[in-house]
């Protein structure tokens, strides 16, 4: 940990030194004819799958990322759809791409890598019939929190609105994960669409703003490690992150039940190439490439042999294997429809407030 | 001769509707949409000014306010360096003015990432703090650091219109001030002083602009604990997709900067004329 931070100081100095980076010019690579076009989360991917792909079949990949699903889709709505051709989105917003007309049914005969996915993972309420998506990582939202500066395991979301914890406390810049911890504290489902229980639980985001340090996105993942707050709400994977690099981390999914999440590859009705799309989502499930993507990642992945050649030490992390308890509590994120607009509107004043 | 000289302003003149004006009608027109329909109404403007709900209200007090500082910040720290460098030899102030936009080769975006390492809690302020035993300082995460964000990445702009205003000073006018027998400072305060209006117009809009309008360095400084009306506009574009309310917040804040500019500018041709009688 020390040595991450002495390195990053060095880079900051290199920067500082360095007006301009120098950038590696284009690789004049041969006369590549097709190129697919994949938008996925960001840090969400082993960096060298993308050229593997190129490697095997000589599709050309442009890389493109985002920090949240409501992101990936006002930008694709803003684009007119032709940035992209293979989009990695989670459940409640492939339900709603779905309803929108937005994504196209994927030729299962061309996946046979599709049979790798474990059943648990078929057949979900977003994608009843596995018309259109694949399923790449799943995980859940919980606590991650640093044994040194707690006074007792941490159990409950009620945590997170604790005075002792002042200033010390990370919250997800994210509408449906913040209000979600804040419903399911209340005992609400996180899908709610009671405009009741949802103003009493924006009041509780309200009361717990001042203990809050920050909200953020992906950098949360540095500061636990650098250890700048005691609770952080993570995804599960993001807490392996975390307690690879500072083993005083440890992750819970509060007793009152969390979000289970399932981010599933999707493609376009508009991708030019669903041909190379499909070949790029069957290439994501092979075994070697999906455990490659799991052990960067850290997400727990549904596909089969990763899942069997788990080593015995994760079986029992929370993180990456909850227990059918643990799960049972959990709900996945469904598509609010016109409810949407009202999360949004508490979430902009919270932010506001 | 005329003719053709004015056939050259024609490719701005396009650019210009194309990049300026036509988005500017764009989201004139966006701000009185609502998303339900296409009839067109001010309820996203109501919606900013509710009296019973001044939460929008508050962010852009918030960001008038914390813009307002950072831009006195700069000017208090810009002038006295820009009149200092200004009485450098010629070649000792090109190297000094050239440091000053040195730092600007490098992105934004990284500076301010900079910033947060240094601010953080175990970053190296604090560290260096707590080996010298002193108590560590919570920076990161208050309206403080996002003042901080902005004097730094600002001050460039403040400095260096009032720094070029400095030197294209006539000579004569102070040397006149000073046979007439004004002392040093009467000459900065009644000559130098007025005549240098123009660059600390310049130098207050170009930063009190860009400090009102961030929502980077809120973000990243500011951690959602200290949200400016920036912020807000980038959420409804990027998240909550309503672009309507969106393009109000946008419309208001364009009309308040207008406003202020024009305020400014009535009040430095007042003031440079009676400094120059």
């Amino acid at each position: 940990m020390k040595q991450l931070r002495c390195l990053r100081y060095g880079l900051l100095a290199l920067f500082l030194l360095l007006p301009s980076s120098c950038k590696s010019a284009p690789t004049p690579g041969g006369p590549s004819t097709v190129t697919l076009k994949v938008f996925n989360w960001g840090d969400y991917i082993d960096p060298d799958v993308t050229a593997l792909f190129t490697q095997e079949t000589g599709i050309e990949v442009i890389y493109t990322m985002f920090e949240a699903n409501e992101d990936m889709y006002t930008s694709i709505k803003a684009s007119g759809d032709v940035s992209h051709d293979v989009v990695i989105p989670s459940d409640y917003m492939i339900r709603k791409m779905i309803n929108e007309d937005m994504l196209r049914k994927i030729d299962m005969g061309n996946i046979p890598n599709h049979a790798l996915i474990d059943d648990r993972f078929k057949n979900l309420a977003f994608d009843p019939q596995n018309e259109y998506s694949v399923p790449y990582m799943w995980g859940t939202v919980g606590i991650a929190y640093n044994t040194t500066m707690v006074e007792a395991p941490i159990t409950s979301w009620t945590a997170l609105w604790d005075e002792q914890y002042q200033k010390n406390i990370f919250m997800m810049d994210s509408v449906r994960d913040s209000l979600g911890v804040a419903l399911k504290m209340l005992g609400y489902s996180m899908n709610t669409k009671n405009e009741a229980e949802l103003q009493e639980a924006y009041n509780k985001l309200v009361e717990q703003k001042p203990l809050v340090l920050a909200y953020t996105g992906d950098e949360v993942k540095d500061k636990m490690i650098a250890g700048e707050a005691a609770l952080a709400v993570v995804y599960a994977g993001d807490a392996i992150t975390i307690s690879d690099e500072n083993p005083d981390i440890a992750y819970v999914i509060p007793q009152e039940g969390s979000n289970l999440f399932v981010d599933s590859m999707c493609i376009l009705k508009t991708a030019e190439n669903p041909e190379a799309a499909e070949a790029f989502i069957n290439f994501m499930c092979s075994t070697p490439i999906a455990t490659r993507n799991w052990e960067y990642i850290n997400y727990s992945s549904p596909q089969k042999e990763v899942i069997a050649q788990m080593p015995e030490e994760f079986q029992n992390s929370p993180a990456r294997n909850p227990s059918a308890e643990d799960l049972a509590r959990c709900e996945v994120f469904e598509d609010l429809a016109q409810t949407t607009q009202y999360y949004e509107d508490l979430w902009t004043r919270l932010i506001g407030a | 001769m005329n003719r053709r000289l004015r056939l050259t302003a024609v490719p701005y003149a396009l650019y210009a509707l194309i990049f300026i004006v036509a988005p500017l009608l764009l989201i004139l027109y966006y701000s009185l949409t609502t998303g339900q329909g296409t009839a067109l109404s001010l309820d996203n403007f109501r919606r900013f000014f509710d009296p019973r709900d001044t939460v929008y209200l508050r962010v852009l007090w918030r960001s008038l306010w914390i813009a307002g500082v950072s831009t006195a910040i700069c000017f208090v720290l810009g002038y006295p360096m820009a009149y200092i460098l200004s009485q450098m030899k010629e070649r000792t102030r090109n190297i000094i003015s050239f440091l000053f936009i040195l730092p600007m080769w490098m992105n934004f975006l990284l500076r301010t990432y900079a910033w947060m390492t240094l601010l953080e809690r175990t970053g190296l302020i604090n560290t260096v703090l707590k080996s010298l035993g002193l108590p560590p300082q919570e920076i990161m995460y208050t309206a403080g650091a996002v003042v901080l964000g902005n004097v730094y990445n600002f001050l460039p702009f403040m400095i260096l219109p009032i720094y070029t205003s400095l030197t294209k000073l006539d000579r004569n006018l102070i040397e006149a001030s000073e046979d007439l027998g004004a002392g040093r400072a009467v000459t900065f305060f009644r000559v130098i002083f007025p005549l240098s209006f123009p660059g600390i117009m310049s130098g207050l809009t170009m930063t009190f602009m860009p400090a009102v309008t961030t929502f980077i360095i809120s973000k990243l400084l500011g951690g959602g604990q200290n949200a400016l009306i920036g912020d807000l506009i980038e959420k409804q574009f990027k998240v909550a997709g309503d672009w309507g309310f969106g393009s109000a917040m946008s419309v208001i804040l364009m009309v308040l900067i207008l406003l202020s500019m024009n305020a400014l500018s009535r009040y430095e041709k007042e003031n440079a004329g009676g400094g120059l009688m």
